[in-house]
């Protein structure tokens, strides 16, 4: 076993370390390092002008913007309203808890595409909720608040799922030792909850944002992908690839997969943070 | 990581001191406006979906699901599922021994590494397959004079969905198995038995109920995947159409009763994996309970 005699590991009666980890390691390199590295190596050959030159095309920056935004205020929405679900979930009863405890992972399960065509024929015009929202002169469906709209959908399991365990485990008496030294509820919720979940409500944020803006299924169909007003980066990659711009979808793809690594590092960080915070007390 | 449903494993508990606790007034407020939330997000989408499909009544709704291109699209979504389960089960099942039961450098950054396929926008994740096998990818012109199609073909969108599809049973069985320890395995194999029957007899029984839920999401996500497929199969119906691509192509085409109608479908997969979602957390806790 080549890898058990690397001495990476500590010793273990157990077997089967080095079969194992050498498989693991073969198909996470196949099918994942490898795939993604030819992303990159295929816009290697590209010239450093001719890079720019399709980064910067005033279609795409536009499309930056539009991504970049609307991730932005859907986790941001996510991560008040995650937070007040997860409070009220943890914190208080009431009928069927249990049924909407489940239900809030429903955005994970459900299939984009389907998501997709149900947000819109929702909110379009003639929509059971678009149809009440156009009297209010807001239109919903074809506009960056539609676009919005599928975000937060998509997102909306993370801020919730990260901030409940921290509420459920933390100790009671740091907040009884506040209400007795005089604080108010508000006071204590600023000062001695707020702080304490503040890592895991960041970490859901960030992962809320990172899967809005790699997000196609349920986007495509609701933003009506108009050039320069509704249209997210991924369904650029996929118009380049539907003209055989193969250079233009691939560097398109690069920038996206430099995002998601940045995002991922921020992440681990955050976990690692919010971990750190949790068993040191 | 973006997509990932984690079993929780965490105890909970409500009871509160009056001191500790909001007023009755705000209490019912913050209740009020999150299930109004939830309500408006989660819950009318999804009985949108089904009102819409059964809106032209039963048998219109049967047709559309019976009709012969929704059929090869539901097989090819099966024969899909069918690939990747047992690929991703094995490499979970790897992964997860290497991980949990053992300490070695590194294991941070491996995990990581799993968890990398969440972090990558579905489209590029089809994208990458193009630019390995598609006409001008890296193994186009050999896949051409040996006669062989990869993509705008179900060999692509097995590839596809393995990719997006294969963290899950990773990713519940690593913190499932750590928690469990290896007290038990170390006991199995002092006795004598070997590592495949101590892996058989100890370990499986113990991680069933977490292997069982890590199945059932890659099966909802690789009925499911939407992008990553869509660029990989060059939407020929009847040929390279799964259930996700099919509703595009029905809603596109304001066939819109029969896109709800094969959407409720997979819809009522999703259902399913919440349920069993919720029994898996409740065995695993019973469990973890006992074991204490």
């Amino acid at each position: 076993m080549p890898l058990s005699s690397l001495n990476i590991k500590k010793h273990s009666i157990l077997p089967g370390f080095g079969l194992t980890m050498g498989f693991t390691l073969m198909y996470v390199g196949l099918l994942v390092l490898l795939p993604l590295a030819t992303i990159f190596i295929q816009t290697a050959g590209v010239g450093w002008t001719h890079l720019w030159g399709i980064v910067t095309e005033p279609r795409l920056v536009a499309s930056y913007k539009l991504s970049f935004g609307a991730a932005f205020i859907a986790a941001s929405v996510n991560a008040i309203f995650g937070l007040l679900v997860a409070w009220v979930l943890v914190r208080y009863s009431f009928p069927g808890k249990r049924i909407i405890d489940g239900l809030v992972d429903l955005p994970f399960a459900l299939p984009t595409a389907v998501a997709g065509i149900t947000l819109t024929t929702m909110y379009a015009p003639n929509g059971f909720m678009g149809k009440y929202l156009a009297l209010l002169g807001i239109k919903v469906a074809y506009t960056p608040l539609g676009i919005v709209i599928a975000l937060i959908f998509i997102g909306l399991p993370f801020v919730v799922r990260m901030v409940q365990p921290v509420l459920e485990t933390m100790d009671h008496e740091v907040e009884e030792a506040a209400a007795s030294l005089g604080a108010g509820r508000l006071q204590t919720f600023c000062k001695v909850i707020f702080p304490e979940v503040l890592p895991a409500l960041l970490t859901g944020f960030a992962l809320a944002f990172a899967r809005a803006l790699g997000e196609y299924g349920s986007v495509v169909f609701i933003s009506g992908n108009m050039p320069m007003r509704t249209e997210i980066t991924p369904l650029l990659i996929m118009t380049k690839l539907e003209q055989y711009d193969f250079v233009g979808a691939n560097t398109i793809a690069a920038v996206m997969l430099i995002a998601s690594f940045v995002l991922l590092f921020l992440i681990n960080i955050l976990q690692w943070w919010s971990s750190k915070r949790h068993t040191s007390n | 990581m973006a997509g990932n449903i984690k079993l929780r494993q965490g105890t909970r508990s409500t009871h509160h001191a009056a001191n500790t606790t909001e007023l009755p007034v705000i209490r019912w407020l913050l209740t009020l406006i999150a299930i109004g939330f939830l309500g408006v997000m989660l819950i009318m989408p999804l009985i949108a979906v089904f009102a819409k499909a059964l809106e032209g009544g039963i048998t219109l709704y049967l047709d559309a699901i019976v009709e012969p291109a929704a059929i090869a699209a539901i097989q090819l979504t099966l024969l899909t599922i069918a690939i990747a389960i047992p690929l991703n089960t094995v490499f979970g099942l790897a992964a997860a021994w290497a991980i949990a039961k053992f300490e070695f450098k590194g294991k941070n950054f491996l995990t990581t590494l799993i968890d990398l396929p969440f972090a990558v926008s579905p489209v590029v994740a089809g994208l990458i397959f193009v630019s390995l096998f598609g006409v001008r990818g890296m193994f186009g012109t050999w896949l051409i004079e040996h006669g062989l199609k990869v993509i705008f073909a179900p060999p692509g969108i097995i590839l596809a969905t393995i990719f997006v599809t294969f963290p899950f049973v990773a990713r519940e069985l690593i913190p499932l198995m750590h928690s469990l320890g290896t007290a038990e395995e170390e006991a199995a194999l002092t006795l004598g038995a070997s590592g495949w029957k101590t892996f058989w007899y100890i370990t499986l029984p113990n991680i069933k109920w977490g292997l069982m839920y890590g199945v059932i999401l890659t099966s909802a996500r690789a009925a499911g995947e939407f992008g990553a497929v869509s660029v990989v199969s060059g939407h020929i119906r009847g040929l390279t159409n799964t259930m996700p691509l099919h509703v595009e192509i029905l809603y596109n085409e304001y066939q819109f009763t029969a896109a709800f109608a094969v959407a409720s479908l997979l819809t009522l997969m999703a259902i399913v994996t919440l349920v069993v979602k919720n029994f898996v957390e409740w065995k695993v806790q019973q469990q973890l309970g006992q074991s204490e």
